[in-house]
């Protein structure tokens, strides 16, 4: 067993999971989207990110590629938040809730064909 | 080729992630704490705490140290604590971080794959022809600095440094593409454009021969269509290398033995290859007139044996002795087993009355011990010494034998006109074939156009590429158009260049030294020698329409091609 492999793969399951825990439930009701569930899988997709970084493969560079984009939507939901609520002074109705949670689905369909790649990536060595 | 400059990055990357995940989780702590920790109004009542987005503001301009006192309500001592601790966290993880990235710049890893990506960027960008010299010893060096002078291109390989670090010292002209690699790795060879359109040559001229071989085959096998020439130390590699087809195997022994015998033969032939093949613009050699009669060969080695073979054939065979400490000599010679550094072997040799002796063994100082000894029993002997370190060349000079043979010098001497000059070699054979007389007249012809120094030796092909003036001139011109034109000035017509045209190859033939009122076809291969000006101002005659009809006609036609399309 190899312990990077350990670290790698639990940081690529938790972004997926954390992105997956703040998507799930009522598209337009706040109350069931919570701002910690989005920071925390802010942090945890850039840690993955990272942990992509410097991979020379194809399959890396795809890894790489879907984390990045993940990040980029999940950056774009926390903006449209921060902005909404600090700037606009709206609060979060419902259309700001909808149009945070759907960016955030995004980011969930690249962290899921992430894993895709991580079960596909281990099961090619396993031949 | 792109994967030289992805590596750099990739290098970086990978190196980064650790700094990068520290920083990362240090704000995400320090973010996540003062979203916890409650504040306090002006009134001293417990507030909210704050939100995500003011944390992230407070932590970015408190953690890069810039410090703004920008948000309005003091802290409450519980977000004081919390501050403390983060502004420790955020300094550390940013010295951290710088660290990382000047560990990375020092990095010797980093630097090597900068280097390669330097270099792979030169050598793609390069659009003029070159060759690859791999090996940068006495002998490359020597070959660079003559290549750069008659300004061809040339990239240079060597698994050592100092002698890269001397040539970014070195007064080149050109910017020249090196490397620090061994060229004996195959991808060594790709980088340094092996498979570059506009590379023309290798050359495999380290001091190890079972490198040159290793070049000289990678180079075969990766790219067959490009000339090598490789240098081979002993028999069994030169004729190795000739098995695979390396197009010119310089063996420098045999090479010289065959111009000592030519020396011995005709001094002024042996002479007239001498000027045409040193590097062009040094002194020019003195003549040399080696004797024949009795010759002692010290030292049976690769480079003994090709000079005893050379005296064979010319009918000396009863007249050379042999000193050789090993009790290998062949027995049809008369040889003495003994290193030859003291008397009493020379003088069994009979030195007395021999007219010459080679110093031939490997061992610089003994060859030099063997000559001073030879010279006390005989102060008339004609002396040939074998030079191999360039380091005893103060020993040498001041012994001032006859002759001296320096190994690097003959190699690079044999490359460079190999390479500058294809023909030349062809030339070179056909002096041996002429007599003494001949030699002197050319010699004598020669002189003027050198001016003392060593001439360039070059090629003119008449075609529309290389000559476009004077192919078009020889394609529409009724009378025909003499060598001559070749040889004026084009500034004016009644002064000749300094260069002479030593021979011309038309369809085949060959016509050794041509007259200048030979009439020039379209096509023809003409070598010359002379001086750096002529060959310019040749070059400028055999491209230029304006020049050349003032040479033919002794009007000075002005215009451009445009100007002239116009007038018509």
């Amino acid at each position: 067993m190899n312990l990077e492999k350990v670290v790698f793969g639990f940081f690529i399951v938790l972004a997926a999971t954390l992105n997956f825990g703040f998507f799930i439930g009522d598209i337009a009701r706040p109350e069931l989207h919570h701002i910690y569930e989005l920071f925390a899988a802010i942090v945890v997709n850039l840690i993955a990110t990272t942990l992509k970084f410097g991979d020379r493969t194809q399959i890396g560079a795809i890894h790489l590629a879907t984390s990045l984009v993940a990040d980029l939507q999940l950056i774009a939901a926390a903006v449209t938040w921060g902005f909404a609520v600090h700037v606009l002074g709206l609060g979060m109705t419902p259309e700001i809730t909808a149009s945070v949670v759907s960016l955030s689905g995004g980011a969930l369909f690249a962290n899921v064909v992430s894993v895709i790649l991580l079960i596909a990536e281990t099961l090619m060595m396993r031949r | 080729m792109s994967i030289v400059n992805d590596s750099v990055l990739f290098l970086v990357l990978r190196r980064m992630r650790t700094p990068l995940i520290v920083m990362i989780l240090i704000y995400a702590v320090s973010i996540f704490g003062l979203v916890l920790v409650p504040g306090i109004d002006a009134s001293g009542a417990a507030t909210a705490p704050m939100t995500f987005f003011d944390a992230f503001y407070f932590i970015s301009y408190t953690a890069t140290t810039i410090g703004f006192g920008e948000i309005p309500n003091a802290f409450s001592y519980a977000q004081r604590f919390w501050v403390t601790v983060c502004i420790y966290l955020t300094v550390i993880g940013w010295s951290y971080s710088i660290l990382s990235i000047l560990n990375l710049l020092k990095d010797e890893g980093l630097q090597r794959a900068l280097a390669r990506s330097r270099f792979n960027r030169k050598v793609k960008n390069l659009t003029e022809p070159f060759c690859i010299i791999c090996g940068l010893g006495e002998t490359g060096s020597l070959i660079s600095k003559t290549l750069d002078q008659v300004q061809m291109r040339f990239v240079v390989l060597d698994d050592r440094a100092e002698p890269l670090q001397e040539l970014e010292l070195g007064d080149y002209q050109a910017d020249v593409p090196a490397l620090h690699a061994d060229a004996q790795i195959p991808e060594t060879l790709l980088l340094a454009g092996l498979k570059h359109a506009r590379c023309k040559a290798v050359l495999a001229v380290t001091n190890s021969d079972e490198a040159n071989l290793a070049i000289a085959m990678t180079v075969r096998l990766l790219n067959p269509g490009i000339p090598i020439i490789a240098r081979a130390e002993h028999a069994a590699t030169a004729s190795n290398m000739a098995s695979f087809g390396t197009n010119f195997v310089v063996d420098p022994y045999t090479l010289y033995a065959r111009r000592l015998a030519l020396a011995m033969r005709s001094p002024p032939s042996y002479q007239l290859v001498e000027w045409l093949t040193r590097v062009p613009g040094t002194p020019l050699p003195e003549l040399h007139e080696p004797p024949t009669g009795k010759w002692i060969i010290c030292g049976y080695g690769h480079f003994g044996r090709a000079i005893v073979q050379r005296l064979d054939s010319m009918g000396l065979h009863d007249n050379v002795r042999i000193i050789d400490p090993r009790p290998t000599s062949p027995d049809d010679h008369i040889s003495i087993v003994s290193a030859g550094t003291e008397a009493n072997p020379l003088i069994d040799a009979g030195i007395k009355d021999a007219v010459g002796l080679v110093a031939a063994s490997d061992n610089d100082i003994n060859n030099l011990s063997i000559a001073i000894t030879a010279r006390e029993l005989n102060p008339d002997l004609f002396i040939v010494m074998r030079q191999s370190s360039s380091g005893n060349s103060a020993l040498f000079e001041t012994f001032d034998a006859n002759l001296t043979m320096v190994t690097t010098q003959t190699v690079a001497h044999a490359c460079l006109s190999y390479l500058t000059t294809p023909m030349l070699s062809r030339f070179i054979r056909e002096v041996e074939k002429q007599s003494a007389e001949w030699a002197t007249n050319l010699l004598e012809s020669l002189a003027p156009a050198c001016s003392g120094l060593v001439p360039y030796v070059w090629t003119t092909r008449i075609n529309r590429i290389k000559t476009p003036a004077l192919n078009h001139a020889l394609q529409n011109s009724a009378s025909p158009i003499p060598l001559s034109v070749m040889m004026t000035s084009n500034r004016n017509r009644d002064n000749p260049l300094k260069l002479m045209p030593l021979m011309l190859e038309r369809a085949g033939q060959l016509i050794l030294c041509p007259t200048p009122d030979l009439p020039l076809h379209s096509g023809d291969k003409i070598i010359w020698a002379g001086s750096r000006e002529a060959w310019n101002e040749q070059k400028l005659t055999g491209s230029y329409a304006n020049a050349l009809s003032y040479i033919i006609t002794g009007h000075a036609e002005t215009g451009s091609w445009l100007g002239k399309h116009l007038n018509s």
